[in-house]
C-alpha cells in the first residue's frame, strides 16, 4: 500500500543522515536535558544486547555465562558498563514516568494520547523496568553466589567485580540461602528473557516501533529543501497539453494501464508509502505538536494527531479494508484541523526522526480543493483573483508596476 | 529621489540583457506597506548600479498560495505561464524580496522546467556590501538601537537562510538581541500556506499576537523582517498591544537604505 515516491537517489547522504539522526540522534539534542536521559535508554538498549546474546548462548548450549572464561577481564569491564548503562537508564526511566504520570507535562497529557497512547507509553516505560530489574537480580544474586562457591560459573569462591552487582548483590541478597539466590538467579535469567519476547512481540503493536523504524525512516528522509513542495505529475500532464498551441483538442487519449488516481489524499492508500511509514515511526512525543504554531495558539490542529490518525486508520484498514465506509479524512482528521496548518515546518524540522506531517496535510487539502471544492470561502476567492488577474488579491495585471511611479 | 526602475521589455527593445532580474511579488506591486520595500530595495540597487530589470505588468504570482492551499491546477497553471515569460527573456537570476516567491521559484519551478539562480534580496545586499559596491561605513541612523530579527519560515526553515539577515543588521551601529525561539525554533507569523488570505481557524489567540509578544520581550525598538506578509502580521501585531510609538516593524532593506541614507 501507498503511493509511489522515489527516495532511492543520493545514498550516500541518506547513509549520513541515517547515520547522524537515527544513530547519532541529533535531533534529540535541540532539548539537552529529555536528548541525555533517551540517550542513557538508548545506549543501554543498544549495549545489553551483548549480554541478551550471552543469555540466549547459554540457554541454548547448557552453560553458564560462556564468555566469563575466554573474555576474562574484558568480561567484567563489558558488564561492568552495561550495569552502569543500566542504572543511568534506570533513573531515565523512573523520570520518564514522572514526567507523564506526575508532573504532567502538557506536550506528554495532551487529549490525543487519552487512553490506549498514554497506557501503551506507561507500559513500554514498566517493561523497561523489568527488563532492569531483572538483569540486577541476576547478576547480584551470581555475584554473592560466586562469593560463597555456590555460583554455576566456577566450583570456588570467587568474585566477577561488576561495577553494580559486586555492592548491590551483598547488599540486597546477602541475608539468603545459597538454594533462594539460586531461585532469584534463574527468576531474573528467565525475567529477563521472558521480557525480551514479550517485548519484541509487542511493539509492532506499539509506538516504541520507533527503536527499530526511526533507522530506515531517516535514511528515506525528505533530502530536499523543506520549502519544496511535491510535484503533481498528472496535473503537470494536463497543463501542458492545455498550454500546448498545437495540441489536437480532439485527439483521443493515449491508452495508458495507470490506474486513475484521487487527487490528493483522501485516504490511507492515497498517501505515499513514506508517508505510511512516518506514522509507523512516530514515538508520540509531541515535539512537533509542542512547536506547532496553530496549536500553541489553541487551534485543533496537532501534527502529532495527523500522525496518531494515519496509523490508526492503517491499522484499520489492514483489518477490515478500505471499503469500510470510513476514511481518514473525516472520520480521524477533520477539515479544520489541516486548515490551520500555516506550513511553517516547525513540525518538520522538530521530529528527531524526520517525520513530514506537513506533507500529509497538503495532500489532505490538496484532496478537498480538487476533488469536493470544498475550501474556506476566501481561499475561492484568493483562487480566483490568481487566476484572474494573477494575484491574490483583486488588482489589475497591468496595475503592477504603478509603485515605480507613486510617491512614497 | 528618482527611481531607475527599467522592465525587461524595455530592454530587450534596447538590445541589452540584464544581470539579474528583480521579481516583485504580488505583496511587493500591491501592497502598501510592502511597496515601501520594494523601493527601499531598488533604491540601493540604484545607488550600487546593478544591472537589472523588472517583469512589470508581464509578472504573475507565483503560484504559491495556490500550491499551499492545495490547488495544484491553478498553480501550475501560474508556474508555467511564468516559466515561458522568464525562459522568453533568458532569465538566469533572479532575485526577490519575498521568501514565499524565493521558496518557489528557487525549489518549486525546476521541476516544471524552469531554471534559474534564485537569491533572497538580504543575500543580494550582503553580497554588495562584501564586494564594496555598497559601503555603510560610520552609519548611525540606529545608533543605540536594539534590533531582532524575525525569521521568516520560507527563508529561515524551508531555505535554511538564517545568516544573511543577521549579517546585514550586525553592520548597523545597532545590537541585535535575538527572541526566545529564533532561527531553526523561530516561531511563525501566521501568514503562511494561504493563511495570510482568511480568517485563522478558531483558537485562543492570534498566531502574529503570540510572535509579537516574543519580540516585546526581547525590548528591542526595532522588529527587523525579510518578508512582506511577516511584516504585516507584525506590525499589526505591535499595533494590537499598542506599541507602534515605541516599536516599529521593518524589512532588513529599509535598514539598510536608511543606513546608507538613500
Amino acid at each position: 500500500m501507498g503511493r509511489a515516491i522515489d527516495r532511492s537517489d543520493r545514498p550516500s547522504e541518506r547513509w549520513k543522515t541515517m547515520f547522524l539522526v537515527a544513530f547519532g540522534q541529533k535531533k534529540m539534542f535541540s532539548r539537552p536535558f529529555v536528548a541525555l536521559l533517551h540517550l542513557a535508554l538508548y545506549s543501554a538498549f543498544v549495549i545489553t544486547q551483548i549480554e541478551l546474546l550471552e543469555i540466549m548462548v547459554d540457554g541454548f548450549t547448557g552453560h553458564h555465562r560462556i564468555f566469563y572464561e575466554s573474555l576474562g577481564s574484558l568480561y567484567t569491564f563489558a558488564i561492568s558498563f552495561i550495569e552502569v548503562l543500566s542504572v543511568l537508564a534506570f533513573i531515565a526511566t523512573i523520570i520518564f514516568l514522572a514526567r507523564r504520570n506526575l508532573l504532567k507535562l502538557p506536550r506528554l497529557n495532551m487529549k490525543e494520547l487519552a487512553g490506549w497512547p498514554k497506557k501503551d507509553a506507561n507500559l513500554i516505560l514498566i517493561m523497561e523496568l523489568i527488563l532492569i530489574l531483572c538483569i540486577f537480580t541476576m547478576n547480584g544474586t551470581d555475584e554473592v553466589l560466586y562469593g560463597r562457591g555456590g555460583s554455576h560459573v566456577a566450583f570456588e569462591k570467587g568474585h566477577f567485580g561488576f561495577a553494580v552487582s559486586s555492592w548491590f548483590g551483598p547488599l540486597v541478597f546477602d541475608g539468603l540461602t545459597v538454594e533462594t539466590l539460586r531461585v532469584l538467579e534463574r527468576i531474573g535469567w528467565w525475567g529477563h528473557l521472558t521480557m525480551v519476547f514479550v517485548f519484541l512481540n509487542y511493539l509492532p503493536y506499539s509506538k516504541h516501533l520507533h527503536i527499530l523504524l526511526a533507522f530506515p525512516n531517516t535514511y528515506f528522509s525528505n533530502l530536499n529543501a523543506k520549502g519544496k513542495i511535491s510535484n503533481m505529475e498528472a496535473v503537470t500532464q494536463e497543463v501542458k497539453l492545455m498550454m500546448d498551441p498545437t495540441a489536437d483538442p480532439y485527439a483521443a487519449t493515449e491508452p495508458s494501464d495507470a490506474v486513475p488516481q484521487r487527487f490528493g489524499a483522501k485516504d490511507v492508500n492515497d498517501l505515499t508509502w513514506k508517508n505510511l511509514l512516518d506514522a509507523y515511526s512516530c514515538t508520540e512525543c509531541g515535539r512537533c505538536t509542542s512547536a506547532c504554531p496553530a496549536n500553541q495558539t489553541g487551534k485543533l490542529l496537532s501534527p502529532r494527531k495527523i500522525m496518531m490518525d494515519t496509523r490508526d486508520r492503517l491499522m484499520e484498514v489492514g483489518e477490515g479494508g478500505l471499503e469500510d465506509g470510513k476514511s481518514l479524512l473525516g472520520d480521524y482528521i477533520t477539515e479544520e484541523e489541516i486548515w490551520a496548518c500555516t506550513s511553517c515546518n516547525a513540525c518538520v524540522q522538530e521530529c528527531p526522526v524526520n517525520i513530514d506531517p506537513l506533507s500529509i496535510i497538503i495532500d489532505l487539502r490538496r484532496y478537498l480543493v480538487m476533488e469536493e471544492s470544498k475550501m474556506p470561502t476566501e481561499l475561492t476567492g484568493m483562487l480566483t483573483n490568481i487566476e484572474n488577474n494573477g494575484a491574490p488579491w483583486q488588482f489589475a495585471q497591468s496595475d503592477r508596476l504603478n509603485w515605480a511611479q507613486e510617491e512614497s | 529621489m528618482n527611481l531607475n526602475v527599467p522592465t525587461m521589455s524595455e530592454m530587450l527593445a534596447k538590445g541589452e540583457t540584464p544581470e539579474i532580474l528583480f521579481w516583485v511579488g504580488c505583496a511587493g506591486s500591491f501592497d502598501d506597506r510592502a511597496k515601501k520595500i520594494t523601493k527601499a530595495l531598488v533604491k540601493i540597487l540604484n545607488n550600487c548600479k546593478v544591472n537589472f530589470a523588472v517583469l512589470g505588468a508581464e509578472e504573475s504570482c507565483t503560484g504559491d498560495p495556490a500550491r499551499r492551499a492545495g490547488n495544484e491546477f491553478t498553480f501550475q497553471m501560474q508556474a508555467m505561464m511564468n516559466i515561458q515569460v522568464l525562459d522568453g527573456y533568458q532569465v538566469k537570476k533572479i532575485v526577490t524580496a519575498c521568501p514565499h516567491c524565493f521558496n518557489t521559484l528557487k525549489n518549486e519551478y525546476p521541476e516544471l522546467g524552469g531554471n534559474y539562480e534564485v537569491i533572497h534580496h538580504t543575500q543580494l545586499i550582503q553580497d554588495l556590501i562584501n564586494t564594496g559596491k555598497l559601503s555603510l561605513e560610520g552609519n548611525q541612523t540606529f545608533k543605540g538601537k536594539k534590533i531582532t530579527f524575525h525569521d521568516p519560515c520560507y527563508l529561515g526553515r524551508a531555505n535554511d537562510v538564517y545568516e544573511a539577515p543577521r549579517a546585514l543588521i550586525e553592520r548597523l551601529d545597532a545590537e541585535l538581541v535575538e527572541m526566545k525561539r529564533c532561527k531553526t525554533n523561530g516561531l511563525c507569523c501566521g501568514a503562511g500556506g494561504a493563511q495570510m488570505f482568511k480568517e485563522a481557524e478558531k483558537g485562543n489567540k492570534e498566531i502574529n499576537l503570540e510572535r509579537t509578544e516574543d519580540a516585546i520581550e526581547t525590548a528591542a525598538n526595532i522588529i527587523a523582517t525579510g518578508c512582506p506578509f511577516c511584516n504585516t502580521m507584525m506590525t499589526d501585531g505591535v499595533k494590537n498591544f499598542n506599541k507602534e510609538n515605541e516599536i516599529v516593524v521593518m524589512d532588513v532593506a529599509e535598514l539598510i537604505a536608511n543606513a546608507a541614507e538613500l
